[in-house]
């Protein structure tokens, strides 16, 4: 379906040309564009069949109600060609109903889709799809082992006959079009690599390659960047800037505001079902921020110097392996005292989620020691680490944090529910549970319609919050909290971050760790680099931002940035320069000397 | 037909393991069962298995056939025979499981003792006895994140067990039984607790493993039942010694009816059952590692004991139905190849049937029991085969697996009865 006769044509193009495609493995796509332009002979049909269709996108009053919750609110929306508009709201506020509606999988109770002038009706993604409309959601919908160019035939397979329903798959084709996307987008991806290995980065980029394929000039990006890295996160706004120039536009759904200005031509910002208004990049992130919550937000954290006790948890030599056997956490030594809060940064990935789950007693240890309060913890369960006073949030919510079918009161025993007052002996007792339960849910601001509401249908900020509320519910020596505010709502940040600083200040330790740099530095009173599995250096977080960069990318002050990088194996070299990238934008690689002694 | 449903139910297809992150089959099934289906889609699927069972019992009826030779001339002639056919054999099947009017006016005319009046229940009741054990040996594993097809060999070792102690003891009436009971649960808890401690252990899936272990257990009662002292000195064919009066379940109604104490434990297991997954702290485990074995982990649970320890469980459940099979139906009383004789896999059907509540599951093991009661009844006096209870409760099983099809048929008679107009302008594209 919607597939023009030229771009038939394109695809079989003459064989010699497919080759110089894929050596062109470049990120300037421009250059290998002009080639494959070049290479076909240049204007005629085929010129035309990659030629972008402008699309302007019209939203006029939509309204969807889900009983009597009304999801949308009349709201308007224009989305002109080749702009990025950014879609901006908190969990919850209907950003994502919206956009489901745009495309086909929702039919609005009221209003109207234009696109380019012309009403229309999609009843299904298909029907979209057709109009020109793609779509990237926030969780993938690729077979996880199916090849690249598998899953982006996915769906709209060709085969290779004259007949029309028999015949073999035309994987061969496939394989093409991955390869000629890649190139002329800079989406870089390997078209036979199976997807679940793929890092969560490029099965995005797959996302996109599959919409673009099916010649989507509008494309819809739900939270694209709330799995990412920094790193990731940069790449993926690069492809941005590649696809606007080219004249897609792109509807990019976020709550992030720094991402939200770097990229945006325009914002709309959606509260409640409600358009509360449409501004430019220049708008700045309070007041960004202030329009999404509907009052004034404190984006920075307010705190006291710390006054560090005693050394609480004791980190020693730690090795630990991950579970396919490689030594992810090489050597750390880390000492967290009672009253700070010591942050680990560093890019995903380098070891920090193994050193958690290590301190928690989730991953058996190589070797080392971890100690609280000088006794052992190696080789407890991590019902007793929890019982000897530790709390912890993990890294991944719905994962490892809440059970979802449970309601929120049993999520906030989840970890206490044998002890008293919540049970006595094998039984459990209900009312105490309902009632501590409604008392963290005040305490603690959840938004739940009560305690008995599965955690499953609260928005992520909310059951965040129930996981803090959790653990935070009684006497801590040690905090261990792993990404606490991703994918969180800006309210629920600042609740977070301010009863994070308020338990450091009740003197207890606090062991930060998260891939977002700002968070770190807000909150942390040390802050630990972490990279390939070894502690860089320790500094404090008023260090310059540029010099924190050069440490997660793995530079240290002993060696220039090039040196670095050539000792450096390759596989970590995208990293080390992605990072370099972020970060020495001011003035390259003038910061191997001089900065403060490790 | 979507790309975005295209590419989800193939990822919902292949992906097998029970690697973190990712749905296995087993889950899938079990999510189905316990949260897909609502109280309407089983009472619905009940409804449409009876209406495809009619179905059938007409197919099979060449009488009913040979008046449909001539349907264009006199339809009439057909359509009564249908009804006659199909209303014949469940008038029989209630007859048989619930209450005969004929018996009835018998009985208060004093023609007949009341004991038959109340056969037909007591049969019912008798017959779901081992059904609703266990469905719950199933249910309660269900729960936990398991899937227990070692039911049938779990329950047969229940029953060896306790026929070791009913003919191998000799104790006062009482002690007697509870001894063999209590022999009966740790002989099934024991065959349970092997395919939960590989599942913690080494992680072998418990289908299998369980699945083996039927095997093992049915070779294993073979074996033991020609074996000197447990084999029926006077007896040629597999059959052990009979046990002793004392460990028989006593009846409750009288030596006329098959009605015994049985059903009064099964209840009682069903209460437990029920306590222990909503008030206690071992079922708050299971529950939790059921729905997240990951955040179970996290939140310092040991997701290895919580397996071992719901599979003792659900086999010492299964393991008290063996007995209760020998100790209270088993027509001699003793130990025979085919004692259990796949009451342990209607177990699964009666679990999926009551959508793994244990209140759920003696409501099903009550249908299921009656059923099997009115068969006999419905052989005999409409001549419709045995067998047609059991693709009843095959159907009906298959209707509660197939819930978007039992709402797509009620949806499609909802629009019948209703607006025509309104199908037509919905459409069928969803």
């Amino acid at each position: 379906m919607g597939w023009s006769e030229g771009r038939r044509i394109l695809r079989t193009g003459p064989p010699r040309l497919r080759r110089c495609q894929s050596a062109h493995c470049n990120p300037s796509r421009s250059g290998a564009r002009a080639l494959w332009y070049g290479g076909v002979g240049g204007g005629g049909p085929l010129a035309r069949a990659y030629k972008e269709n402008p699309l302007k996108l019209e939203l006029r009053g939509i309204t969807k109600r889900f009983g009597d919750v009304v999801a949308n609110d009349h709201i308007d929306l224009t989305v002109e060609p080749g702009e990025i508009h950014a879609l901006l709201g908190e969990n919850g506020a209907g950003k994502t109903t919206l956009m489901n509606v745009l495309y086909g999988l929702l039919q609005p109770d009221e209003g109207e889709i234009l696109i380019n002038g012309v009403p229309r009706t999609c009843n299904s993604p298909r029907e979209a799809i057709a109009a020109g409309i793609g779509m990237v959601h926030q969780h993938f919908m690729l077979v996880p082992v199916f090849t690249v160019a598998e899953n982006v035939m996915l769906g709209d397979e060709r085969i290779r006959s004259r007949l029309p329903f028999l015949g073999f798959l035309d994987r061969r084709r496939a394989r093409q079009d991955v390869l000629k996307v890649s190139a002329d987008y800079g989406l870089e991806v390997d078209p036979d690599a199976i997807v679940e290995d793929l890092p969560v980065g490029l099965q995005q980029r797959v996302e996109i390659i599959k919409a673009l394929r099916r010649q989507a000039d509008l494309l819809i990006l739900d939270e694209p960047t709330a799995v990412l890295t920094p790193q990731e996160t940069d790449e993926l706004l690069a492809v941005m800037r590649s696809l606007k120039a080219d004249g897609k536009s792109i509807v990019f759904i976020s709550h992030k505001l720094r991402e939200v200005r770097a990229i945006a031509d325009r914002i709309t910002v959606i509260r409640h079902g409600r358009v509360i208004g449409t501004t430019g990049p220049e708008t700045s992130e309070d007041e960004l921020a202030a329009m999404m919550v509907g009052r004034a937000v404190r984006l920075r954290v307010e705190k006291k110097p710390a006054t560090p006790g005693d050394v609480v948890l004791d980190i020693r030599d730690l090795r630990v392996v991950d579970d396919r056997g490689h030594r992810v956490v090489d050597g750390v030594n880390l000492q967290v005292r009672a009253g700070e809060v010591l942050g680990i940064a560093g890019v995903q990935g380098n070891g920090q989620t193994e050193l958690v789950e290590a301190v928690m007693g989730l991953r058996p240890v190589v070797s080392g020691v971890i100690s609280l309060e000088g006794q052992n913890l190696i080789g407890r369960t991590t019902k007793q680490i929890l019982r000897a006073g530790v709390g912890y949030v993990p890294e991944d919510r719905s994962h490892d944090g809440v059970v979802r079918d449970f309601s929120v009161a049993e999520n906030l025993v989840l970890d206490l529910y044998d002890r008293k007052p919540f049970a006595s002996g094998l039984a459990l007792r209900p009312q105490e549970i309902a009632t501590s339960a409604r008392k963290r849910i005040a305490e603690f601001d959840v938004r739940t319609s009560s305690p008995d509401t599965p955690v499953g249908t609260l928005s992520g900020g909310n059951q965040q919050k129930v996981i803090v509320a959790r653990e935070m519910s009684r006497p801590l020596k040690l905090f261990v909290a792993s990404q606490p505010t991703r994918g969180v709502d800006v309210g629920s940040t600042e609740f977070i971050h301010a009863r994070i600083v308020a338990e450091r200040d009740q003197g207890t330790a606090v062991l930060l760790v998260s891939s977002e740099l700002d968070e770190v530095l807000a909150l942390a009173d040390r802050v630990a680099v972490m990279y390939r599995g070894k502690v860089l250096d320790i500094v404090t977080p008023d260090a310059p931002r540029e010099h924190i960069g050069l440490l997660m990318a793995g530079v240290t002050g002993a060696a220039g940035p090039d040196g670095e990088a050539a000792t450096t194996p390759t596989t970590a070299t995208e990293h080390t320069d992605a990072a370099a990238r972020e970060t020495d934008s001011d003035e390259p690689g003038d910061e191997s000397g001089g900065e403060d002694t490790p | 037909m979507t790309s975005s449903t295209v590419a989800d139910s193939g990822a919902a297809g292949p992906s097998t393991g029970d690697g973190p992150g990712r749905r296995s089959i087993g889950r899938a099934v079990i999510d189905a069962v316990t949260t897909a289906n609502s109280w309407m889609v089983t009472i619905l699927a009940i409804l449409l298995a009876f209406v495809v069972g009619g179905v059938i019992i007409v197919l099979s009826d060449p009488g009913v056939l040979r008046r449909f030779e001539y349907f264009f001339s006199r339809p009439s002639d057909a359509l009564e025979a249908v009804w006659e056919s199909v209303s014949g054999a469940y008038s029989a099947l209630l007859r048989g499981s619930i209450l005969d009017p004929e018996d009835l006016r018998e009985a208060i005319a004093g023609e007949e003792p009341w004991t038959e009046v109340f056969e037909p229940l007591s049969e019912t009741l008798t017959y779901a006895t081992p059904l609703i054990l266990m469905g719950l040996a199933v249910a309660l594993a269900f729960r936990a994140g398991m899937f227990n097809i070692g039911v049938e060999g779990q329950a047969v070792l229940g029953a060896l067990t306790a026929a070791l102690a009913g003919f191998g003891l000799s104790l006062p009436a009482g002690l007697h039984l509870v001894v063999a009971l209590l022999a009966g649960i740790a002989g099934g808890a024991l065959w349970g607790l092997i395919p939960g401690w590989l599942k913690a252990r080494t992680g072998a899936h418990e289908v299998i493993t369980t699945i083996m272990l039927n095997y093992i257990a049915g070779s294993l009662l073979l074996y033991l039942i020609n074996l000197d002292g447990i084999h029926h000195p006077e007896r040629n064919d597999a059959i052990s010694k009979p046990v002793y009066d004392t460990a028989l379940l006593p009846r409750l109604a009288g030596d006329q009816l098959r009605l015994n104490l049985g059903i009064l434990i099964a209840l009682l297991a069903a209460g437990g059952v029920a306590w222990l997954l909503q008030r206690s702290t071992i079922g708050f485990e299971f529950r939790a590692v059921g729905s997240n074995p990951d955040a179970a982990r996290t939140a310092g649970m040991s997701v290895g004991k919580t397996y071992v320890l719901v599979m003792a469980f659900a086999g010492g459940l299964a393991g008290l139905g063996g007995a209760s099979v020998l100790l209270g139906i088993a027509t001699s009383s003793a130990l025979t190849p085919a004692i259990i004789g796949g009451i342990g896999f209607d177990g699964i059907t009666v679990a999926l049937l009551g959508r793994a509540r244990p209140w759920g599951v003696v409501l099903a093991g009550l249908l299921f029991g009656a059923l099997r009661a009115g068969a006999p009844g419905m052989q005999a006096v409409a001549d419709v085969p045995v067998q047609m209870v059991t693709i009843l409760q095959a159907l009906i099983v298959m209707f509660i697996a197939a819930p978007a099809f039992v709402k797509e048929v009620f949806r499609l008679r909802q629009s019948r009865a209703g607006a025509l107009g309104q199908t037509l302008a919905k459409g069928w594209n969803g």
